[in-house]
């Protein structure tokens, strides 16, 4: 058990290496790239050669990467080309509005595509099967920004139950801040839901054909007791490996939502700061972003381990 | 009074399954009755009906099956019982092991907690009464160290241990009736009569009825009081098994017969086989269903299906032509 | 059970496209193949039809005719620059199909290579290429986008690029697994017995028994590329304007959601519309190409 976890760690490690490597190569590998593009093409060559020095970009390559990987570790990000302000900062307060979004749609997800896949598997090729798995197919081809976009026309605009978009924050209580994320969570939920309903529905399937299911009937349970006790905590591992790789849409689905809601998340903060050509808040945002996927990814791997009872000797 | 009840009563079963190459007759007009701790095998190749009739006794077919005819378990019908009264009989009346050990058993679950459910469901006990009968029960199954090993999981056992466990799951409740369909198929040549033995003697201890499916005749000749031969979906022999084995009264009998292996076979003898493959169920001929690979076959075997014909005392052949079948059989025997 | 009945046999993990005759007499009566096959066509169509003809131009913007409702000249109406809907509709068909295809040929050629590669050498190589597959799987188009915006300005090039990366990493994996599995199949134990070379059997053997799997794989991709450039041009990231792309018209009727509502509606539905077709299509040709894995998913 141990050993495992402990390769998992030194995997996820690696990964995060390569993955700031990349980042770092893309977005800060010309020396004077960041203060040309701060400063506009027309801007004298002197003044451009002074920002250089001043934002510490003369230095060589290496060098700069490891300081920002030094200050990844101590917590400090640096400060914004643009605001002065310390990057960390900025993000941290995003962070209040992304986070949560991403969590609630999660949860909508596994909500939604779990008992949808769990109802069309338990109703295979009855009725109610084939009108879900049209509607999931459906729901697949949405653009989820579309589909923001429906919802608002639908909710603000025709039955003007909820605003069109902004963040009401969590200070006048939780509620107001759930009611603002409650739209753009649903539309990303809603496709993820689709996809992962689909994964459901065939694990689920596949399990139920697996001759333990048999032999738990015929120690006189119910189906419905052999779902629920048998097949589900099989077929949870194909469930969740998708649902590990869904995360990254998640994200990168959070940056689009933000946009149609006008919501100040992290999506909305690397907008402004391509904009601004505030590359190290870019850098900085993009990092958090890929490292939150491999971590979530890592975590479902090690729960893997938790739920099946064969990986732990098998790994080891 | 065991021994001369009856306990179960198949009358004219038949089971039409819908296959991927349309619906299947896959059993037809199958009776017959086992009395309390009565033994009997059903014997035949695979896709002749045997598993689908045990499956039917267990109420566990595919829901698009259709069943007709009866059977009846201390007089009361079982046939087309709803699935939740049919929960109740299931692991405490009639029980079944399975031919696959290493897939019958959930990965996910404790080898304690998978014995310990049909105790939990049907005799309602604690989990700390149904743990420790459950550690009676593997310990009585010879599964070694079991008070230890109850909380390991299916793959830290080999597959005879595995069906060991399987055993114990089925006979938690003390069952009426066993159901032991292949049971050692899967296992190790070495496992298969320590495993057998062990049924046997559960079997004669507990004063069950056991139906014994198996391919192999040697399994059949050695562990059942009566025994049922099977092909194409219908009894072509029954009686009992002592008397089966003496007189072989139908073809496919004596070709099962002949075409399994011997020990001590000069070497370089050729093993016989039954010429033909087996019907498929899909599209049976109106007659015999044998008669496409019946050494003995005549027109009138075509025309329709054989009854059965009494042969002996409670000894049944269904074919028309015991008179050549019976009687060149004396001679193959004694050659 | 039904087990007994029907033998399972021994089915192979990919089989070579069926004789043409049979092929199209099954899929003329798979519903969702005929189907999904529509709607592609439909969206091919209107991009091919864009290049000779569409009603009024694309690009010519009239402020005076802005917002029209749907009218026998402009069939659904105008948008807030007066450029008529159903022009912008076909031309925007144009750009989505250009850059799904070539993301998905950047994805499909590198993708391919590297899972081939991967599965041929074995080794040190594989542990490589599917760890570097393993990392791209944490940037999501939208991210990869974002980077390369970043650096070398938004464009529809930018957009190509990274969507195409982000086809890779699943391409990758995928032909990997299905070429291990050709890997171990006798024929090419046989051909390797006769002395072929990793590279001669990985294009005899390896490559055509896994071809159809690619090709319904392709097919998904095409849709998730779709899915991609909409959400980019939608953010500004992907096809500039004056050049027509539905993510761009989404984009632009955002801002007018109170005045017209309509004109979110139809830029989505394209997408929707060529997202289902080739999904539809892509399931269809897995049941028609493989049938072990019917109803699979």
């Amino acid at each position: 058990m141990s050993v495992f976890v402990l390769r998992r760690v030194l995997t996820l490690l690696a990964t995060l290496v390569g993955a700031s490597v990349i980042i770092f190569l893309v977005l800060d590998a010309l020396p004077g790239n960041a203060a040309q593009m701060l400063m506009g093409a027309d801007a004298s060559p002197d003044a451009v050669r002074a920002l250089t020095i001043k934002l510490g970009l003369d230095q060589p390559l290496a060098i700069r990467y490891l300081q920002w990987i030094k200050g990844i570790v101590v917590g400090d990000l640096g400060n914004s080309y643009v605001y002065g302000t310390p990057v960390a900062s900025l993000i941290a307060e995003r962070l209040v509005l992304t986070v949560p979004l991403a969590i609630m749609s999660m949860l909508i997800t596994v909500v939604l595509a779990l008992s949808a896949g769990i109802y069309t598997a338990a109703n295979h090729n009855k009725l109610g099967d084939v009108g879900v798995m049209s509607l999931t197919q459906v729901g697949i081809a949405l653009p989820n920004f579309w589909f923001a976009i429906l919802l608002v026309l639908l909710f603000a605009v025709r039955l003007q139950w909820l605003s069109a978009g902004g963040f009401a924050g969590w200070d006048d209580g939780i509620w107001l801040g759930v009611k603002s994320l409650l739209l753009p969570s649903i539309s990303l939920a809603v496709v993820q839901a689709a996809i992962l309903a689909r994964v459901t529905r065939s694990a689920v399937l596949e399990v139920l054909r697996e001759d333990f299911v048999r032999t738990a009937r015929a120690k006189g349970l119910g189906k419905r007791e052999v779902l629920w006790s048998h097949v589900l905590r099989n077929a949870m591992i194909p469930v969740m490996t998708v649902m590990g790789l869904q995360f990254a849409n998640l994200l990168a689905g959070t940056i689009v939502i933000e946009n149609v809601f006008y919501l100040p998340g992290l999506g909305r903060l690397i907008f402004q700061s391509i904009a601004n050509r505030d590359l190290i808040v870019v850098r900085n945002c993009v990092m958090l972003l890929a490292a939150m996927v491999v971590i979530v990814n890592f975590v479902v791997d090690v729960l893997y381990a938790f739920i099946d009872p064969r990986i732990k000797v098998h790994d080891l | 009074m065991p021994g001369s009840a009856t306990l179960i009563e198949v009358d004219n079963l038949g089971v039409r399954l819908n296959t991927s190459r349309g619906p299947a007759q896959a059993v037809r007009g199958v009776s017959f009755a086992l009395k309390r701790g009565e033994t009997l095998g059903l014997v035949g190749e695979s896709g002749c009906g045997k598993s689908v009739t045990a499956l039917s006794l267990m109420g566990l077919l595919p829901e698009s099956a259709v069943v007709t005819g009866s059977i009846k378990l201390d007089g009361a019908e079982l046939a087309r019982l709803p699935d939740a009264e049919y929960c109740k009989l299931r692991g405490n009346r009639i029980s079944m092991i399975f031919q696959e050990p290493m897939t019958a058993l959930n990965p996910m679950h404790t080898i304690g907690h998978q014995v310990a459910e049909p105790l939990r469901r049907h005799k309602r006990y604690s989990a700390a009464q149904a743990r420790k009968e459950a550690i009676a029960l593997l310990d009585r199954v010879g599964l070694p160290d079991p008070a230890k090993r109850i909380d390991a999981y299916p793959h830290q056992f080999s597959g005879g241990q595995r069906q060991r466990v399987t055993i114990a799951m089925a006979l938690a409740c003390e069952p009426d009736l066993l159901i032991a369909d292949e049971p050692t198929t899967a296992l190790d040549v070495t496992i298969q009569g320590q495993i057998l033995d062990l049924v046997a003697d559960l079997v004669e201890e507990r004063g069950m009825s056991m139906i014994l499916i198996s391919h192999d005749l040697g399994v059949i000749a050695e562990n059942v009081q009566r025994m049922m031969v099977m092909y194409g979906g219908t009894v072509v022999e029954s009686g009992p098994t002592n008397e089966v084995f003496r007189r072989m009264g139908h073809p496919y009998t004596q070709g099962l017969f002949r075409a399994r292996p011997k020990l001590g076979a000069r070497k370089g003898t050729r093993l016989t086989t039954i010429s033909g493959t087996v019907p498929e169920l899909a599209d049976l001929p109106s007659g015999c269903t044998f008669a496409d690979r019946c050494p003995l076959v005549i027109e009138r075997c075509r025309s329709a299906l054989p009854p059965m014909v009494e042969v002996g005392a409670g000894h049944n052949v269904r074919c028309i032509r015991t008179d050549v079948s019976m009687a060149a059989n004396v001679g193959a025997l004694s050659a | 059970m039904s087990a007994q009945l029907s033998p399972p046999v021994d089915a192979p993990i990919a089989t070579r496209p069926l004789p043409v005759r049979t092929f199209w007499s099954r899929a003329l009566r798979h519903r969702s193949f005929v189907l999904g096959g529509l709607l592609s066509l439909l969206v091919v169509a209107s991009a091919l039809l864009s290049l000779v003809w569409t009603p009024w131009s694309p690009y010519e913007i009239d402020i005076a005719a802005k917002l029209r409702p749907p009218s026998a000249a402009h069939w659904l109406g105008t948008d807030s620059f007066g450029r008529d809907i159903v022009s912008l509709l076909l031309a925007g068909a144009r750009s989505t199909i250009l850059v799904g295809i070539i993301a998905v040929s950047i994805g499909l050629s590198f993708g391919v290579c590297l899972g081939l590669i991967a599965s041929a050498k074995r080794g040190w190589t594989e542990e490589i290429i599917m760890r570097f597959s393993d990392f791209t799987f944490a940037f999501p188009a939208v991210l990869s986008a974002i980077m390369l915006a970043a650096v070398a300005g938004p464009g529809m090039v930018t957009s190509i690029i990274a969507i195409g990366i982000f086809q890779i990493p699943t391409l990758t994996r995928l032909t990997r697994g299905s070429a291990n599995a050709i890997w171990a199949r006798e024929f090419v134990l046989a051909a390797r017995a006769s002395g072929k070379g990793a590279f001669r059997i990985t294009i005899e053997h390896v490559l055509p028994n896994i071809l159809s799997i690619l090709i319904v794989q392709a097919t998904i991709q095409f849709a998730l590329a779709i899915l991609a450039e909409a959400a980019l041009s939608y953010l500004g990231l992907g096809t500039q304007p004056p050049q027509p792309s539905w993510g761009r018209m989404l984009n632009d009727a955002q801002t007018m959601l109170f005045q017209s509502p309509m004109l979110a509606v139809y830029p989505g539905a394209a997408i929707a519309i060529a997202v289902l077709g080739l999904n539809l299509l892509g399931d269809g040709l897995r049941d028609l190409l493989d049938p072990r894995l019917a109803g699979e998913r």
